[in-house]
């Protein structure tokens, strides 16, 4: 992939730096380097422990770095629209609003007025084909229900990078099926840039055109796999070869990993 | 009866069993009925007092007493709990006064607050708005700092400003454990409301019409304010409770 053609569809997005990270003397990431393309679905995978979600907190500016430099399309965080979406949605959303009032929250905050925060939420309730009401309160709402407000709430403000933090790991299968398609249907739609960090395999590959795979701590690139299969994918495409085969080579580079000695 | 019908008057059996060892202990005269009048006596007073409209002044007074000490204490106590709960290291330097001062009985208060406002009052209100102000401020400040992280960390992902994350996430998350500090801040007020009218010179209110109705053994009189007192304290409980469920309605479900 050419790097130089900046407006190229596959131009390098999410640029990070020598990035170091200690905790407590002990180095977890050092001298940390990686590009991502824009409009690409990056998944994170590695062992525990090795700082999957804190990578994504540091790039998302949730935690600090020790020193490097984090740039998307050489702008920084502060000059960059994100959207982030956390493991734990029951903590996320805002319990006093309407999953209606969470989702147009971000919309309101940066000065929309009330006909586009309106026309926005709309698009996006088309968009994720909503059919429970929205007026109700989080706790009033699925797990799934409640996860896909806070994808919508994520996605509202139109961001460069979507962050995922295991999106996935406390819905049930038939949820996670709907929401890893609607998550790639948003990919093709906007071509919204995104990284996800999961923990189970077939949910990283799914979604990937490139799968991160990372070290033991001090944490490095074990291996970036390229997974160009056609999209859309469908629930059946894990069964396809092509499928079957990237996941095969994750696995094997993993158990590498995880038996290598700290 | 239906077994529906038989749960809802369960909060009934209490009271009624009371009314029952009450009157049995009267009748019965294991006391004396100079010391303790039969609970039909009592009650029966205490229409009394309502219907000839003799108990309103005394009312009137510890309820306005108790709401200005409540009020005042409120308007500072909020914003300073919130404002201390935002900064941990300024909460971590007052901590010890502010519980120090929460241990200490208020009523053993008085004589100082005497000397500052003289036997007025504002003494009253001063003494009690004091006692409450303290598990305000405390309930606050921990309602925000214990607020949700992740929230705060999903609003400063959307860009919102630092005011705005206040405002609208820490306040929010801090409301549930403020209004148990509002609750339990009315509930001392009234209670040091009583004492101060008991102690400092008072013409009026309800503890001023207790120990009066004590010293002139006016022992019907003592029993059914003392009943009032009770139901005062009770109703403001409840009352919060009903504002409470409304304005917090996701309390314990988020």
């Amino acid at each position: 992939m050419s790097n130089t053609a900046t407006n190229s569809p596959s131009r390098v997005h999410v640029t990070i730096q020598n990035l170091c990270k200690e905790f407590g003397s002990i180095p977890l990431y050092k001298d940390f380097n990686l590009e991502i393309r824009k409009g690409k679905i990056v998944s994170v995978f590695g062992p525990n422990g090795c700082g999957k979600s804190t990578l994504i907190n540091m790039v998302a500016g949730l935690m600090k770095i020790d020193s490097g430099q984090v740039l998307f399309d050489g702008k920084t965080l502060e000059q960059t629209k994100i959207g982030y979406v956390f493991q734990n949605y029951r903590d996320a959303l805002f319990p006093w609003m309407t999953a209606r009032d969470n989702i147009a929250y971000p919309l309101k905050r940066m000065g929309m007025d009330k006909a586009h925060v309106q026309k926005r939420v709309d698009e996006l309730v088309e968009l994720f084909e909503i059919k429970f009401n929205l007026k109700q309160y989080p706790y009033e709402l699925s797990g799934g229900q409640q996860q896909t407000t806070s994808i919508m709430r994520a996605l509202a403000c139109e961001p460069e990078v979507l962050f995922l933090d295991e999106p996935f790991s406390a819905l049930d299968f038939e949820m996670t099926l709907f929401i890893r398609e609607k998550l790639q249907e948003t990919n093709l739609k906007t071509n919204v840039t995104m990284v996800i960090v999961s923990h189970d395999l077939e949910d990283a590959v799914f979604l990937a055109d490139q799968i991160l795979l990372l070290t033991r701590r001090p944490t490095k690139i074990a291996a970036l796999l390229d997974f160009e299969m056609a999209r859309p994918r469908l629930a059946q495409s894990v069964s396809d070869p092509e499928f079957i085969k990237i996941k095969a080579q994750a696995l094997e580079i993993f158990q590498r990993e995880m038996h290598q000695q700290a | 009866m239906s077994l529906n019908i038989l749960k809802r008057l369960l909060p009934l059996v209490g009271p009624a069993f009371l009314y029952l060892i009450w009157a049995t202990a009267v009748s019965a005269k294991w006391v004396s009925a100079t010391l303790l009048p039969a609970p039909s006596t009592t009650l029966g007073y205490m229409f009394h007092v309502f219907a000839t409209g003799s108990i309103y002044p005394d009312l009137w007074s510890t309820i306005y007493r108790t709401f200005y000490a409540f009020i005042g204490a409120s308007v500072i106590g909020v914003p300073l709990g919130v404002a201390l709960g935002s900064s941990p290291p300024i909460y971590k330097s007052v901590e010890f006064l502010i519980d120090f001062f929460r241990s200490t009985p208020s009523s053993a208060l008085i004589p100082l607050f005497m000397l500052i406002f003289g036997i007025t009052d504002i003494n009253k209100i001063a003494i009690a708005g004091f006692a409450a102000i303290l598990v305000i401020v405390f309930n606050s400040a921990y309602g925000v700092m214990n607020a949700k992280k992740t929230r705060v960390m999903a609003a400063k992902t959307m860009g919102v400003s630092r005011f705005h994350i206040f405002k609208d996430v820490l306040l929010m998350e801090s409301l549930p454990q403020t209004f148990i500090g509002l609750r339990t801040g009315i509930s001392l007020a009234l209670v040091i409301v009583i004492v101060a009218e008991m102690f400092i010179g008072s013409e009026s209110g309800l503890g001023h019409r207790i120990i009066d109705a004590q010293q002139v053994f006016n022992i019907k009189d003592m029993y059914s304010s003392i009943l009032v007192t009770g139901a005062l304290g009770y109703l403001l409980n409840l009352m919060f409770m009903v504002v409470e469920r409304r304005i917090i309605h996701w309390g314990g479900k988020a």
